[in-house]
């Protein structure tokens, strides 16, 4: 029997199509808008992911979140290098500064400036040229999205608005009224804030930056051993009295402000809340509308002998098949889009959790129509089928 | 106690539905017997008990008084499940608006009753095929209802009722949808084939045409058997009312 209550699913395509669609519609919108604030939300703690050799970062404890940057005193840097445990220490400064581009636009950009030593804290994947073009004079790196996009040249100079060409190596910038030369152009991962982000060394950045008695936004810390990072996190906060973070804790520190203190999770909210009730309006109600319409097969089923358990589980069934293609096609469509749009254009992460609350949403809307169209055929009387 | 050779006996069955001042005494103590190899036709006016008494037969209703043994059971007697499985077994059924699955084959209409047996899908639907061979449907097994005529979707349901073999076959206005021409092939067929074997075939009908093809025909009216006639009878009493109402006028 499971074959004809298959059959007689697919064989009313209106109805399925219907169901189908409505159930794929649903997953697309739940999953697709649950993957772009997932996307969004991890472009807010780019900069930690692309700063891996840190196991510690040490911020001014009123810092809300990684863009935050609310700077410390230098001597701050050799306090925390005293505390017991501490392999290394490197400075971080990270600001928002305007640059003058060769075209003579004016570009707010994201400055990062990473140890001059060390050059920890530098992008990891170079495109053009290594981070080692940092130890040169004025040198900066800059990203392969700005390149193209926000700091993009015009093909003619006599026409600013007209078509662009990336910027390239060797071409200067002026960043706070001071050159500064393109020495290499790196691959990182879009941020949250959607501005240039240019790459220099420490030292560089204070100089490009407006003269300031606090120039230190972050500290990156490395534990002598990894085992003691949880114990070299509480001394150093008790023995500095600055904030510090695991990455994985200041990435959530992070998201914290941005769900807490905006409305993005609402909005999206919003939108995943709408998917869920399109799915219980339209595939809730034509599953439900598909079972009454056969409710006079199931009465004869009944009335020839088939139990109401057995009916119910035909319902089941046609309810699963039903949910579980609108599921695939939902999460495939949600997927084709992400996949095919840049990441620059499209801030898309599904993360595994993203397909199972897709899933749960399609079991819940599945169960629900199931159930009342279960209800339906659990009272039917197969004396019915006599009433013309 | 069941006269011999009675597949069917009905000794003072009784039927009422609702209650207070909505109370509808449908059977108000019906006597019927019918036997192996009979064709039996209920006839009488809309609202007289007809499909009451077919579906108590049929076990799809609880009878409130009575005795009552179809096939040598009381299904009445039976729970809920049993009766389930009681009509799987033994009833088949023929439906006025014939009820095929609109989405699947004809071949697996057929094999409904087969398939809710637990039977494996391929011997149902080899046994479905043989049958639809035989009320003149080869060929066709692999149709939709929807692209067969009238006559022969009522051709599938008497398929579809005979599939599992059963000893009683109720059919409730099978000739209502069809043309009088298909209508009498219906019952030819339905007289043909149904009748064989240890079978009884319980029919009710409005249809004067068809009063030939049953042995017997029991009259109803509120809810009582009046009595019992032959088809002869039965035509020469309709003729007389229909005398009588014409020299009223």
């Amino acid at each position: 029997m499971r074959a004809i209550a298959i059959k007689m699913l697919f064989g009313d395509s209106a109805k399925f199509y219907g169901i189908l669609l409505g159930l794929a519609f649903a997953t697309l919108l739940i999953a697709q808008q649950a993957s772009i604030f997932v996307g969004l939300m991890s472009r807010t703690y780019a900069l930690i992911e692309e700063t891996p050799q840190a196991d510690l970062w040490v911020t001014d404890p009123t810092m809300l979140f990684v863009d935050d940057t609310k700077p410390m005193q230098v001597t701050a840097l050799q306090r925390v290098r005293s505390v017991g445990g501490v392999k290394w220490a490197v400075p971080m400064f990270k600001s928002l500064l305007v640059a003058k581009l060769p075209s003579g636009a004016r570009q707010l950009c994201d400055v990062v400036g990473v140890d001059d030593a060390s050059l920890i804290g530098a992008p990891a994947k170079m495109v053009q040229g290594d981070t080692s073009v940092l130890r040169r004079p004025d040198t900066i790196i800059i990203e392969t999205r700005g390149a193209r996009t926000r700091l993009a040249q015009p093909l003619n100079p006599a026409d600013p608005a007209g078509p662009k060409r990336p910027i390239e190596v060797g071409e200067e910038l002026e960043l706070n009224e001071k050159r500064a030369v393109i020495g290499g152009i790196a691959e990182t991962k879009p941020t949250f804030q959607a501005v240039p982000t240019i790459y220099t060394t420490y030292s560089r950045a204070i100089g490009f930056s407006p003269a300031n008695r606090r120039t230190l936004s972050m500290i990156l810390v490395k534990a002598d051993s990894p085992e003691e990072i949880p114990a070299l996190r509480a001394r150093i906060e008790r023995e500095t009295g600055l904030a510090v973070y695991t990455p994985r804790d200041f990435a959530w520190k992070t998201i914290d402000f941005w769900m807490k203190q905006t409305g993005i999770p609402i909005n999206f909210g919003i939108a995943i809340a709408l998917g869920f009730l399109v799915g219980v309006a339209i595939a809730g109600q034509m599953f439900y509308n598909f079972t009454l319409d056969n409710l006079k097969y199931f009465g004869a089923m009944k009335a020839m002998g088939a139990t109401t358990p057995a009916l119910l589980g035909l319902v089941a069934l046609q309810g699963a098949v039903a949910g579980a293609l609108g599921l695939g096609l939902g999460l495939g469509v949600t997927s084709f889009v992400g996949l095919s749009i840049p990441e620059d254009k499209l801030a898309f992460k599904m993360t595994w959790h993203i397909p199972v609350i897709a899933a749960g949403a399609v079991i819940f809307i599945v169960v629900a129509a199931s159930s009342f169209s279960m209800r339906k055929v659990a009272k039917l009387d197969p004396a019915e089928v006599f009433q013309g | 106690m069941t006269a011999a050779g009675a597949s069917i006996s009905c000794r003072g069955i009784t039927k009422t539905f609702g209650s207070g001042d909505a109370t509808v005494r449908a059977l108000r103590g019906v006597d019927l017997e019918a036997r192996y190899g009979e064709v039996m036709a209920l006839v009488g006016p809309s609202g007289c008990g007809k499909t009451t008494l077919i579906s108590i037969l049929a076990g799809l209703l609880q009878r409130d008084k009575g005795d009552l043994s179809v096939l040598g059971d009381d299904p009445s007697l039976m729970s809920s499940h049993q009766r389930t499985q009681w009509r799987g077994r033994n009833v088949g059924f023929i439906f006025q608006q014939f009820n095929l699955i609109p989405q699947v084959s004809v071949v697996e209409n057929v094999a409904v009753p087969l398939l809710l047996q637990g039977t494996r899908r391929r011997e149902a639907l080899e046994r479905s095929a043989a049958l639809l061979a035989e009320v003149g449907l080869r060929g066709r097994e692999q149709s939709r209802p929807n692209k067969l005529s009238g006559g022969q979707q009522q051709r599938v349901a008497i398929a579809r009722a005979l599939v599992s073999n059963p000893r009683l076959l109720v059919c409730d206005e099978p000739t209502s949808a069809l043309d009088g021409a298909t209508g009498q092939r219906v019952m030819g067929l339905i007289r043909d084939i149904a009748t064989h074997g240890e079978r009884v075939v319980v029919l009710v009908t409005h249809d004067e045409r068809i009063y030939h093809f049953a042995d017997r025909i029991a009259h109803l009216d509120d809810g009582m058997v009046t009595h019992v006639s032959t088809p002869a009878e039965a035509l020469a009493e309709s003729a007389a009312r229909m005398g009588d109402a014409a020299g009223r006028r």
